[in-house]
């Protein structure tokens, strides 16, 4: 089976095209540079969806199967994810923060990508691919909310420093910056939540049982774990704030651990990504 | 038909070349003093331009004063080569000031000048505080009053039109305003940074002087929720809560009230440090850590330098608001170019619009000679001894209208097509052109 290229290639175009529109509306302000890029990104995902798509077709599975399909769907979420946080918080000064990291996730994905599509048809059915496809939306939520908190601390220090740069002035506050990254956080929790019962679901009737030793399975406890202390701490006024977006950041730490090592070297049955 | 043509340009009278003159000084050019004695209050101003427009000097006229400025437009149907001294004297006179002493501070635009100073003002260009914004709501007042008064007409009605737009489209497009450029206005932008919108939050103003009223101004500006007011005198910090709609505390209650604002203003003078860092310390206990951001505006400073790295409060003095300000001004100052380029588009399509305006005032003058000799003709060929039946007559003046219809069509149709044209006509190629003398030429021939 061979994989056309031409919709990743639109998508990939797509994106740097509003890239260039947010770094536009930050540098020059405006309202039009800033709804371009918007309805660049908008076309962008819809590029990247039949990108998907086509290849949904090709394997008749949701593209999971390899590092490019898992890849290209986080990529993809990640773009999702950012619109609806964008749309919801009126706030655009981040994308440019945000869309690179779509640009070079999509890149490296067609880069890597093999021409002839793998497949296992045990991972099939509707509930693998709904637990997959949560389980990868859950990561690109807490991909922008460390992000997020980076801008966080960078824009908290030069405060601190009292010596603002130009830029400056064009990001969202600091309140709207931790509010910004808590609701994907939320986010996160509750589709990594969801991906995980469904994830045990799919396990327990395609074997009967449940492997609960399983390493990814223990991290993905651990990170839902950590996400939950920092919604807790988030409500502590003394919390809030640098400390927050910090705890926020270094819990990505341990997603991305989840995402990679743990895939390739420690898990037995996770080798999907 | 050319009458439609004319009635499309100009929306009410038509006239011939109209020229816009202008006569004014700001600060640049005069100093306080000077200014004051000839500011005109909005009163005045109409009586002024009612006066000049009365008087037949000028057609339209529209004074606009501002603290900064006094600047009188007004409109001729001729030359204005006389026009500035006639409007300078009758500066003079209003303001009784001997014209010795307006000599050298006063200047004087004319044509495509005026339009440019006027919306290089409207800009913010002029200011003295560059892309100030204060100053498009008040050439917008002066215009809105002199068009309610009837001193305006057609040519300063789209003048001033064009230059609220410009305003409108420099302060959108570029970031010559959007930049704070004073202490307090930096102070309030950076509380702006850290909480968002201020709507929902609370500031303590500790000071009741001049410096305080500013930043209590920008806050009120910026939204704020609620104000408290604290000085040593709590009678002036009653008297400015009445002004602000905020509310006085007695200095005793200082302390205390630390708990509940998110923003503390400091704006006092005196050699201690009024607010420690022990005091800082015991506030946060009291509101749980919730982010503080402290403006320092005393010299000295009236916070403890110990305070700073505390967490979540911020702390900003004097020196980091003059750093921003310094380099909020560099960066307006990077932004005039592309200001300038607006202003240079619109005086272009102004000039554009008023040669289109002269041109239909012309074609509307050759339409009345031409009827005039038209009805003179028929007059003396009907009226003598071999005067032709009424039918002949009837037939001969139809014709007669219809060529003059012909011949005025083809240069106002002329007009409305080609851009080029509306600009100032001038020579004689200019003429054949927009008479399409070389066209006629051409269409005869088999």
């Amino acid at each position: 089976m061979t994989y056309s290229m031409g919709m990743d290639i639109a998508a990939l175009v797509l994106y740097a095209a509003s890239f260039t529109g947010y770094v536009l509306h930050l540098y020059r302000g405006g309202h039009w540079s800033g709804r371009i890029a918007t309805l660049l990104l908008v076309l962008a995902i819809v590029a990247h969806y039949y990108a998907l798509l086509e290849r949904s077709h090709v394997i008749h599975a949701i593209p999971y199967d390899d590092l490019y399909g898992s890849m290209s769907l986080f990529a993809w979420l990640l773009a999702v994810t950012y619109l609806g946080l964008e749309v919801f918080h009126r706030r655009r000064a981040v994308g440019f923060v945000v869309v690179p990291f779509v640009i070079l996730w999509l890149a490296v994905a067609v880069v890597v990508a093999p021409s002839r599509v793998p497949h296992d048809p045990a991972a099939n059915g509707a509930l693998f691919a709904l637990h997959i496809t949560i389980g990868i939306l859950a990561y690109a939520a807490f991909a922008i909310s460390f992000l997020l908190s980076v801008i966080y601390l960078i824009q908290n220090r030069v405060l601190r420093r009292g010596r603002p740069g130009l830029a400056f002035w064009r990001f969202p506050a600091l309140d709207v910056l931790e509010r910004m990254s808590r609701s994907s956080v939320v986010v996160g929790l509750v589709a990594l939540a969801l991906a995980t019962t469904l994830g045990f679901v799919w396990e327990h009737r395609l074997t009967g049982h449940l492997a609960m030793a399983d390493p990814k399975v223990l991290v993905t406890l651990i990170v839902l774990a950590v996400y939950a202390i920092y919604l807790v701490l988030m409500r502590a006024s003394a919390w809030r704030g640098a400390r927050a977006a910090l705890i926020c950041a270094c819990n990505f730490a341990i997603v991305l651990f989840s995402y990679t090592a743990v895939n390739l070297y420690f898990t037995g049955f996770h080798r999907f990504f | 038909m050319a009458s439609n043509f004319i009635g499309e340009q100009s929306g009410s009278t038509i006239r011939g070349r109209a020229e816009i003159a202008l006569i004014g000084c700001n600060h640049q050019t005069a100093p306080l003093e000077l200014r004051e004695r000839v500011a005109f209050t909005p009163e005045q101003a109409l009586r002024a331009a009612k006066e000049l427009c009365n008087s037949g000097t000028i057609e339209e006229a529209i004074i606009v004063s501002t603290c900064n400025r006094s600047e009188l437009y007004g409109v001729a149907e001729e030359s204005v080569e006389s026009l500035p001294d006639t409007l300078i004297s009758y500066f003079s006179d209003f303001h009784k000031l001997p014209l010795g002493e307006l000599n050298g501070r006063i200047y004087q635009r004319a044509g495509r000048e005026a339009a440019q100073h006027l919306f290089r003002v409207v800009s913010g260009l002029d200011s003295m505080m560059l892309g100030e914004a204060e100053i498009l709501g008040q050439v917008r007042e002066a215009y809105k009053r002199a068009a309610g008064n009837g001193s305006t007409g057609p040519v300063l009605h789209r003048l001033f039109q064009s230059a609220l737009e410009v305003g409108k489209r420099v302060r959108a497009e570029t970031e010559l305003g959007t930049r704070p450029v004073s202490v307090a206005a930096a102070g309030v932008k950076l509380t702006e940074r850290i909480f968002g919108d201020l709507k929902g939050h609370r500031a303590l103003i500790v000071g009741a002087g001049a410096v305080a009223e500013q930043v209590v101004e920008n806050l009120r500006a910026r939204g704020i929720g609620e104000l408290e007011l604290v000085n040593r005198s709590f009678e002036r910090a009653e008297e400015l809560a009445r002004r602000v709609s905020g509310k006085a505390l007695e200095w005793e209650g200082f302390e205390a009230a630390m708990v509940r604002p998110d923003i503390i203003v400091m704006s006092v003078s005196g050699s201690t440090h009024l607010l420690t860092r022990s005091m800082l310390e015991h506030a946060m206990l009291a509101r749980s850590g919730r982010a503080l951001c402290v403006i320092d505006l005393s010299v000295p400073r009236s916070v403890e330098p110990e305070a700073e790295g505390m967490y979540n409060v911020y702390l900003f003095n004097v020196d980091h608001l003059g750093e921003i300000v310094e380099q909020n001004k560099k960066a307006r100052e990077a932004e005039i170019p592309r200001a300038e380029a607006i202003v240079d588009e619109h005086v272009n399509k102004f000039l554009a619009w008023q040669s289109s305006l002269e041109g239909a005032g012309l074609l509307e003058a050759l339409r009345h000679r031409l009827e005039s000799e038209r009805q003179s003709l028929l007059a003396s060929h009907f009226n003598g001894a071999h005067g032709g039946s009424s039918v002949d007559r009837e037939r001969l003046e139809k014709l007669t209208r219809e060529l003059i219809d012909r011949v005025v069509e083809l240069p106002a149709s002329h007009l409305r097509r080609e851009r080029k044209l509306r600009r100032p006509v001038e020579g004689l190629a200019a003429l054949r052109e927009l008479f399409g003398l070389d066209d006629s030429e051409d269409k005869e021939k088999p």
